[in-house]
């Protein structure tokens, strides 16, 4: 596994903490979702940044009023056709304004490295080294984007309405 | 129809360019089937029982003169030189090699073409009716909106993994030639009181092995709310849809475990925070993509012209035809031709590479360079001046696509079958080509009026034999092929699912039911235009019943 952040493959700062086990002091760590919400005040007491692991059957909505006191939340893809963290992802983002660290973590591939970046994830826990290494190049496949998302990428529908008409060579398709 | 830009085009370059470097890591042994399954459906292939199969994209069933020449050639120089139309309105290639498939998608993409939404658990290609633009009874042309939503849900990173396919029809005539309550989600435009037009929202409905009317869960959705609605819905759907069980992950499942109300109660709690956000349409959106509709500039003619009149007059099979397989066009002196792909004895919806061919030039010369691909399996000339139907006629004969059996018990919806498709439990094609030949007298089957055939492989009901007239299902018992008959189906705005008439018959029984059913009909209607659909609706299905199983 590799840590992708920000386009760049860095070293891992968050200590996974498991459900029983202690949290240590001191350093960043990313908490499991029922553990984080049943004792939420003395975790974020603590003088470095909490992460959570939100499972994607769970509302995101109850992880609200924690939000501007968690430096990031993990979101997780048990399988590659598991969709539901996009829409967890976009949320987060897009309406409750979340501007910590957003993680996919699971079966994170190559192929949906676009995706999740375009719903709001900027961190990737990346199964396999070689699809880390192209991550610059898998997100840069695409420069046209049909639809708003968590992204600030502009969609085609409004860029067009930005500039004339170029239909293609070929007229009638 | 809808003229791509620069922006389309890109995108159709780029996404064939990504694909040809997921076949070579498939082919390298970097990625394995299982990682490569996924990315292979999202280009529509799909691995059959014999070879990799390929479905194209047609977004609403509209093709150019120029596409369909281009479908002829990969038809030709990569399959055995035909292709299948289907009934989401797409086409199928069956024996394509996977190291040749970026190439055959580089020339699609040439033409605008690609197998984006025709696979995998994303949003499929968006249908509307065939006649979409010049049918008379529409109220606008669905096709702008089927286009805003087709760009909207394209690779869209939230709903490329939803828990199963989900499927988008659009209408907005009196008459649903959609099928939109038998969709995931179907849209209806109408006017309401207030005079002005909007969408009737449907979720629900499908087909499969638990069948569902769907539901009405916003009878008047503003146009400008149409993309958050949809998003809503399928944010809603893709949290809470079931993913443990495929059988149990469509959406309609959902709707119909939570209820309508609830349901829509949920929707409207994700659509509240996204309705006046980006996705609000701004009518200038609206108007820039009706703006990349081409409408042909017809010329100012009238109904019923002298050389027409002249060949109904003199040539019976020509009146015979044109009464069977023209339509009235909104235009004065145009016309909507149909195509019949059911000719007696061959596969329901295969074209030849040489018919395409021959069919795009056809429509260069007589219907403005524009095709449609309807939901039954047939194509269209949509603009044909009436002037040039007997014309078109003849050259519709020597090509075989003039057997006038549209919407008559030959033209039978069927999906491949056991013959290519390794979900199959039966054959459905030989099925179908038994009875275009038992009712190869098109005397009898102008007789019997309209009577739709539906004839369904497996419990997964692509050939939609819930919602046909006669729905024959295959079954398998102890290895042996078996059909299970339902009758008074049917999928327009009176959408309604067939009844079981009994037990299931062998294989080699179905076609003698089917002509049993037929005499029953025969007998048992009070007039010659009381059609199938409505003595099953008088008299029940129970003389029916009676009379297949009195002797079997």
């Amino acid at each position: 596994m590799r840590l992708v952040r920000a386009g760049r493959i860095v070293a891992d700062q968050y200590v996974r903490v498991l459900d029983d086990a202690p949290i240590p002091d001191g350093v960043p760590v990313i908490v499991p979702a029922a553990r984080f919400l049943a004792d939420a005040e003395e975790i974020l007491r603590r003088d470095a940044p909490t992460g959570v692991l939100w499972p994607n059957n769970r509302r995101i909505a109850e992880l609200a009023p924690h939000l501007d006191r968690l430096a990031l939340v993990a979101l997780e893809f048990p399988s590659f056709k598991d969709g539901r963290a996009y829409s967890q992802a976009r949320v987060l983002r897009e309406q409750f304004g979340f501007h910590g660290e957003l993680r996919a973590t699971g079966n994170v591939l190559r192929d949906q490295f676009l995706f999740l970046l375009r719903a709001g994830f900027d961190a990737f826990e990346v199964v396999k080294d070689a699809d880390a290494a192209v991550f610059a190049e898998a997100v840069a496949r695409y420069s046209v984007f049909y639809q708003p998302a968590g992204d600030r990428r502009i969609p085609a529908l409004r860029a067009r309405l930005q500039r004339p008409r170029t239909f293609a060579a070929c007229e009638r398709v | 129809m809808y003229l791509y830009d620069d922006l389309d085009r890109t995108l159709v370059t780029e996404r064939a360019a990504e694909f040809r470097d997921q076949v070579a890591r498939r082919l390298s042994g970097e990625l394995t089937e299982d990682e490569f399954k996924p990315l292979r459906l999202m280009n529509g292939i799909y691995l059959q029982l014999h070879a990799y199969m390929l479905r194209i994209a047609i977004p609403y069933g509209a093709l150019s003169s120029d596409q369909m020449r281009t479908l002829a050639h990969v038809a030709r120089r990569y399959d055995r030189n035909y292709g299948h139309f289907t009934t989401r309105q797409n086409i199928q290639f069956n024996w394509i090699k996977l190291a040749e498939l970026p190439d055959a998608m580089d020339e699609l993409a040439r033409a605008g073409l690609h197998g984006m939404q025709t696979s995998g658990n994303c949003v499929r290609n968006i249908t509307t009716d065939q006649w979409a633009g010049v049918a008379p009874d529409e109220i606008e042309d669905p096709r702008v909106w089927a286009e805003i939503l087709r760009q909207h849900l394209t690779l869209h990173p939230e709903f490329s993994f939803l828990p199963r396919k989900f499927k988008i029809a659009v209408t907005a005539a009196a008459h649903d030639r959609a099928a939109i309550r038998v969709h995931d989600i179907g849209l209806r435009l109408h006017r309401n009181g207030a005079g002005e037009v909007g969408f009737e929202v449907v979720v629900g409905g499908g087909l499969g092995r638990t069948p569902f009317i769907g539901k009405t869960i916003k009878p008047f959705l503003p146009k400008r709310d149409v993309l958050s609605y949809v998003e809503a819905v399928l944010r809603t759907y893709n949290q809470f849809g079931r993913r443990d069980n495929i059988y149990k992950a469509r959406i309609k499942i959902l709707v119909h475990d939570l209820g309508a109300e609830a349901f829509a109660k949920e929707v409207d709690a994700e659509w509240q925070p996204i309705k006046d956000g980006p996705l609000a349409l701004d009518p200038a959106v609206v108007a820039t993509v009706a703006g990349h509709f081409r409408y042909p500039s017809y010329e100012s003619l009238s109904d019923n012209p002298p050389e027409l009149a002249k060949a109904r007059a003199s040539d019976r099979r020509f009146a015979t035809w044109f009464a069977n397989s023209v339509t009235n066009h909104k235009a004065p002196g145009y016309a909507i031709v149909t195509l019949s792909l059911k000719p007696e004895g061959g596969p329901p919806g295969d074209a030849t590479a040489e018919q395409m061919d021959a069919i795009a030039d056809l429509a260069d010369r007589y219907s403005f360079g524009e095709i449609r691909v309807g939901h039954e399996q047939n194509l269209v000339l949509p603009h044909v001046a009436q002037r040039d139907l007997p014309a078109v006629w003849r050259a519709l004969e020597a090509l075989g696509l003039a057997t006038p059996n549209v919407g008559l018990v030959s033209d039978i919806i069927a999906c491949p079958g056991l013959d290519y498709c390794s979900l199959a439990n039966t054959r459905s094609i030989p099925v179908a080509q038994e009875l275009t030949r038992r009712f190869r007298d098109l005397d009898l089957a102008q007789s019997l009026g309209r009577l739709h055939i539906n004839i369904s492989g497996c419990i997964n009901a692509c050939g939609h034999h819930h919602v046909g007239h006669i729905g024959l299902l295959g079954v398998e018992k102890n290895g042996e092929e078996f059909f299970q008959v339902t009758i008074g189906g049917q999928a327009d705005e009176n959408a309604v699912l067939g009844t079981l008439i009994g037990p299931a018959v062998p294989y080699a029984q179905v076609a003698d039911v089917v002509e049993d059913i037929v005499e029953a009909y025969l007998e048992l209607r009070t007039r010659p235009d009381e059609i199938f659909l409505d003595t099953v609706k008088r008299v029940g299905v129970e003389p029916f019943r009676e009379r297949v199983y009195a002797t079997r």
